[in-house]
């Protein structure tokens, strides 16, 4: 295993430390962390490593949302709803990966971006299973106290953010990262070389889908109430995109920095520019990106250091 | 010799541009057949309809008893129809090692990363880049990048190998170091189809010459009796090259 891999782990460790030194706001907060470490992961093995700009994540996340929202309100234990979610995702993820994947470039994006346009119309309208635009109540999971309870779900969002973690650094020590790295940078001389790139594009948009369901299950269960506007947000597509980007595509440590740097832009702004924050966010993230274009992980100690001395 | 690959009557046109015209040809285990022609006669289109990138639009193709016209190019290249490009096409960011690899790695179904690296390091020596197998593929030269689409090609363990334009750009050193090179490939045994402008490789490696003009064959023979076909003359070498092999010849 690679450093980087080692300090990924380290960092998710040290993340699950946070119940024992904060309240319900730090557990909150923390919660959220791993949400958006999930999202960012997820969408790095396409984006990142296959190099196809999606913008599914929302409908994903939605997807997920709802089939475990559903699920539980018929009395599903979260784990059985969770899993039911990720494998139905898989599924339908692959299946229409199989399709969607052989547009490129913008293409590919805008018809990503229409996926989750697609799913809140089919929610809306399907007032019968999923309450419409009414929205859908998902019972609480037990009497046990707030505490205890937002306890319960930041290990939850940190189990999925621990199993993504592995997904990802498995995929890329894998034939299935190899072979994503291979198609980001030449789709024609891949399948000249015999790689079926229809079948590991799929396998990749699968997987990734998979994990965004997950944590949009956990989601669910967290708020214990989702309508289709807040779920399919188009925001759950473009937020990953930003803190890949922040933290350096590829790179699993790095996307998970991004995703926690992010994440403390946005409280901090949200706190102290609550008229003109979301224009004071964008505003911040396109200065990081002018001046560290390529992310976090490319700032290194001994780069740093090299420069120091050239000054 | 046995037929190793059978074109019948092959057509493939692109929205009204006739790029192959009904082109029935047929290459023998072992052989290395030249392809030539001038620019646009659809010498890299007739590669391409073989290995699946554009599939043939009427007409048949059987490789070692097997019909072909309409597979993948994935396919094609697990069947053992490799190939290198005109104009090069790397894994830029990869080393030139792991470029190999993943010929290696992708056209032998079961094969693991670590097998293919060390299988890549075996046809990295052959064609003389050993020094530079840690090098990302971007940083090396032209040269160097033929040769290393050589050694992918090589990796996935052919039948069939199309060069395509392998010496294009290349010095005269280094012509002699490739011709060298698909030398000792013929010896090995491998069946050959190269694209090739340079007259003096041709007559030098092949066992038989191909013309491709506006997308029929218009010749089809041992070298000599080919570059004095008075239509090859006319379409391709131009009369001056005749009147010079002759005067060699």
């Amino acid at each position: 295993m690679t450093r980087s891999n080692i300090a990924l782990l380290v960092l998710i460790a040290a993340v699950a430390a946070l119940p024992l030194f904060g309240g319900a706001y730090a557990l909150r907060l923390g919660t959220i962390a791993c949400l958006y470490a999930v999202l960012a992961l997820s969408w790095n093995v396409v984006g990142g490593l296959a190099g196809y700009p999606s913008f599914a994540t929302a409908a994903f996340f939605g997807y997920g949302a709802y089939a475990a929202g559903v699920l539980l309100g018929h009395g599903w234990p979260l784990w059985a709803a969770v899993a039911s979610a990720m494998l139905s995702a898989f599924v339908a993820a692959a299946a229409l990966g199989a399709v969607l994947l052989r547009l490129r470039g913008h293409y590919f994006a805008i018809a990503s971006l229409s996926l989750a346009e697609v799913l809140r119309e089919l929610v809306n309208n399907a007032t019968d299973l999923t309450g419409g635009g009414m929205g859908l109540n998902i019972p609480l999971a037990s009497g046990a106290g707030i505490m205890a309870e937002a306890t319960f779900f930041f290990f939850a969002m940190w189990g999925v953010l621990l199993a993504t973690a592995l997904m990802a650094i498995i995929v890329g020590g894998s034939k299935l990262g190899f072979a994503l790295a291979c198609i980001r940078q030449n789709e024609t001389a891949s399948s000249m070389v015999g790689l079926n790139t229809t079948l590991y594009k799929a396998a990749a948009f699968g997987l990734s889908a998979c994990f965004v369901s997950a944590a949009g299950g956990i989601y669910a269960a967290w708020v214990h109430y989702i309508d289709p506007s807040d779920v399919f947000d188009i925001l759950y597509s473009v937020k990953p995109i930003v803190m890949a980007l922040m933290g350096g595509l590829g790179s699993p440590l790095g996307v998970a920095c991004g995703a926690f740097l992010y994440l403390g832009l946005e409280e901090v702004v949200w706190r102290n520019y609550i008229q003109i924050h979301t224009g004071v966010l964008g505003l911040l993230i396109v200065l990081l990106l002018l001046f560290l274009p390529h992310g976090l992980s490319s700032l290194r100690p001994d780069r740093l250091w090299r420069r120091a001395k050239h000054v | 010799m046995s037929e190793l690959l059978r074109l019948e009557r092959v057509s493939r046109h692109f929205s009204g541009l006739q790029a192959l015209r009904d082109v029935t040809l047929s290459v023998a285990r072992g052989e290395v057949l030249g392809l030539i022609g001038p620019n646009g006669a659809g010498k890299t289109t007739l590669v391409n309809t073989i290995c699946g990138v554009t599939p043939a639009n009427s007409g048949t193709v059987t490789f070692d008893g097997t019909d072909i016209t309409r597979i993948k190019t994935y396919q094609a290249a697990r069947l053992g129809l490799s190939r290198t490009f005109q104009i090069v096409q790397p894994f830029s960011e990869f080393t030139a090692l792991d470029n190999v690899a993943a010929a290696a790695l992708f056209s032998q179904p079961g094969a693991s990363l670590k097998g293919a690296r060390e299988a890549a390091r075996a046809h990295l020596a052959f064609v003389g880049l050993e020094a530079q197998a840690s090098q990302p593929a971007a940083t090396l030269t032209l040269a160097m990048r033929k040769r290393l689409e050589l050694a992918k090609a090589l990796a996935m363990e052919p039948k069939l190998l199309f060069l395509d334009e392998v010496n294009a750009g290349l010095n005269s050193a280094e012509v002699e170091r490739a011709t060298k090179l698909i030398h000792e490939l013929a010896a090995g045994g491998i069946t050959i189809v190269m694209i090739e402008h340079l007259m003096k490789v041709v007559l030098n490696v092949c066992t038989r010459i191909v013309v491709l003009h506006n997308g029929a064959l218009i010749a089809d023979g041992a070298p000599r009796e080919v570059i004095s076909n008075p239509a090859v003359v006319e379409a391709y070498l131009g009369q001056k090259y005749a009147q010079r092999s002759a005067g060699h010849g």
